[in-house]
């Protein structure tokens, strides 16, 4: 009972707080939906929200399955993009020196015009999921990395030797202070990279690819149909919304003692 | 000459030809409460690394019981400075760190500092995170995870430099009396004036950088002291802060 009514709270606070967010999103697609009403565009131009909708309700099979074609790209490209994130980042704080030499060049990578080297990566790994997979890595292991090395580096410099006048390694402060030190910045980093995550996997698919919003955007457009292209953006908005959410929800289970101490204070 | 506690032997310290410490001499006895007193930025520090093996020094000699400090011995249990619990382990959790840093299975370690909640003022909050506890509770439970190693001496760096003046009385009156009971050794590094009168047997007051032993000055009043109003305790304040501030003095 007591559960209930603490969850019923919770809800009714949340939507409090995604009450003027909600409300600016109503208003722009209810001036859309009057503006193609009222001035007689062409759908083929300017679709309305309410014929998006319609579009997408009538092809969401197909939308469905190009959705987990792109949920799957981003899936295996950000978690390979987050493991070997997480490898160079233990390189880097264990061997300072070989951040001098690794930065430069993955700094390079994230000068990289996507629009230039997507169709490439696709030349090169062909048209299954691997290019996507490289793709999504490519745009989002820089930034968690430097996520991750940051968030070494904020460790308390007073725990540190606190451990060290306890007789831990390196190993054993490294587990203890510095990875626990660094997950309010590896969130920070979570949260931004897996919405280019999803960005990257359509991009590449939009490069080439058998499924995947990408490639259903392309089609939708060759066909003339903005409404069809708006509904597959829906979906990898909702998609992207869906992630974010979770990443948010991962954080709190993570770091329970953040979220006690706001309550405390 | 050599006997029981920690000595230091004319130890000194450069950093690039910058000498921090210059000549210190002290000695902590089994039991004793002795404190260094010194300006701001004049090598408490760097004394604190030397005897947790942070640092080597460039001279002199640190004996324990009158056998050589050897680095990577850890003989010494640090109270760093504010509390430096670590936010994301629960109090009980903060407080078994030493032990099971030291190689404790963390059951035996739980059970080693579970019977000692009650007398540090923490019973109840075993499952709390650091943030949900004030600034005096933070610091019993610092206190409790550095007595809890067992080591022989508590290296305790300025502890309640970060609570508000009234909690930090309280502190020292309640540490006085702790250490009454258990008659640990420490060696407490402090700017608090008041402080080191409070609670030491003997002060060492540090000259400006780079430092020497100004002066040692031994308190023989009898423990616990009043928290307010002893003239004893401020003749010994007025003692310490006339060496501070003239230091030829």
């Amino acid at each position: 009972m007591w559960k209930a009514y603490a969850f019923l709270s919770a809800l009714a606070r949340a939507l409090g707080h995604a009450g003027p967010a909600l409300l600016s999103v109503v208003t722009l697609i209810v001036g859309w939906e009057a503006y193609v009403h009222f001035s007689g565009i062409s759908p083929t131009v300017l679709p309305a929200p309410s014929r998006v909708l319609a579009q997408a309700y009538e092809h969401r099979q197909t939308l469905a399955g190009h959705g987990v074609a792109t949920l799957q790209a981003t899936a295996f490209g950000f978690a390979s993009s987050l493991l070997a994130a997480f490898l160079f980042s233990l390189l880097v704080d264990f061997f300072p020196q070989l951040r001098r030499a690794l930065f430069p060049v993955f700094i390079i990578t994230q000068t990289l015009p996507l629009i230039a080297i997507a169709p490439l990566i696709v030349l090169w790994f062909g048209f299954g999921l691997m290019p996507k997979i490289v793709l999504v890595a490519l745009i989002t292991f820089f930034p968690m990395l430097v996520a991750l090395v940051q968030g070494y580096a904020a460790t308390d410099r007073d725990i540190e030797a606190l451990l060290a006048s306890m007789g831990a390694s390196r190993w054993r402060i490294f587990v203890t202070a510095r990875l626990p030190s660094s997950l309010p910045y590896f969130f920070a980093g979570l949260r931004i990279s897996i919405t280019y995550a999803v960005v990257g996997a359509i991009f590449s698919e939009y490069a080439g690819a058998a499924r995947g919003l990408g490639i259903y955007i392309l089609n939708a457009k060759n066909n003339f149909r903005p409404d069809l292209v708006l509904a597959a953006v829906l979906v990898s908005s909702t998609l992207t919304l869906a992630l974010f959410g979770a990443t948010v929800l991962i954080q709190r289970a993570a770091m329970p003692w953040t979220r006690l101490s706001e309550e405390s204070r | 000459m050599t006997g029981a506690g920690l000595e230091l032997r004319r130890v000194r310290k450069s950093f690039d030809d910058r000498p921090v410490l210059d000549d210190i001499s002290l000695v902590v006895r089994p039991g004793e409460f002795v404190s260094i007193v010194g300006p701001s930025g004049a090598g408490k520090s760097t004394i604190l690394n030397l005897l947790t093996g942070r640092l080597t020094p460039d001279g002199g000699e640190m004996l324990h019981d009158g056998v050589p400090l050897a680095s990577g011995s850890y003989r010494f249990a640090f109270m760093p400075q504010r509390d430096a619990l670590l936010p994301w382990l629960r109090i009980i959790d903060n407080t078994t760190l030493g032990l099971e840093v030291a190689g404790m299975k963390r059951k035996a370690a739980r059970a080693r500092v579970a019977p000692l909640f009650a007398e540090f003022g923490l019973d109840g909050f075993e499952r709390h995170f650091p943030a949900q506890l004030s600034g005096g509770m933070r610091q019993r439970a610092a206190l409790l995870r550095t007595v809890v190693q067992g080591k022989a001496v508590l290296l305790v760096d300025e502890p309640f430099g970060a609570l508000d003046a009234l909690t930090r009385t309280q502190m020292q009156q309640w540490l006085a009396a702790m250490w009454m009971r258990h008659r640990w050794t420490v060696l407490l590094i402090t700017h608090d004036v008041r402080e080191a009168a409070l609670l030491s047997d003997r002060v060492y007051v540090l000259s400006a950088r780079p430092a020497r032993i100004a002066r040692t000055i031994p308190v023989w009043l009898p423990h616990p002291r009043p928290a307010a109003g002893s003239p004893e305790v401020a003749t010994v304040e007025a003692e310490i802060l006339n060496t501070l501030f003239n230091p030829e003095f």
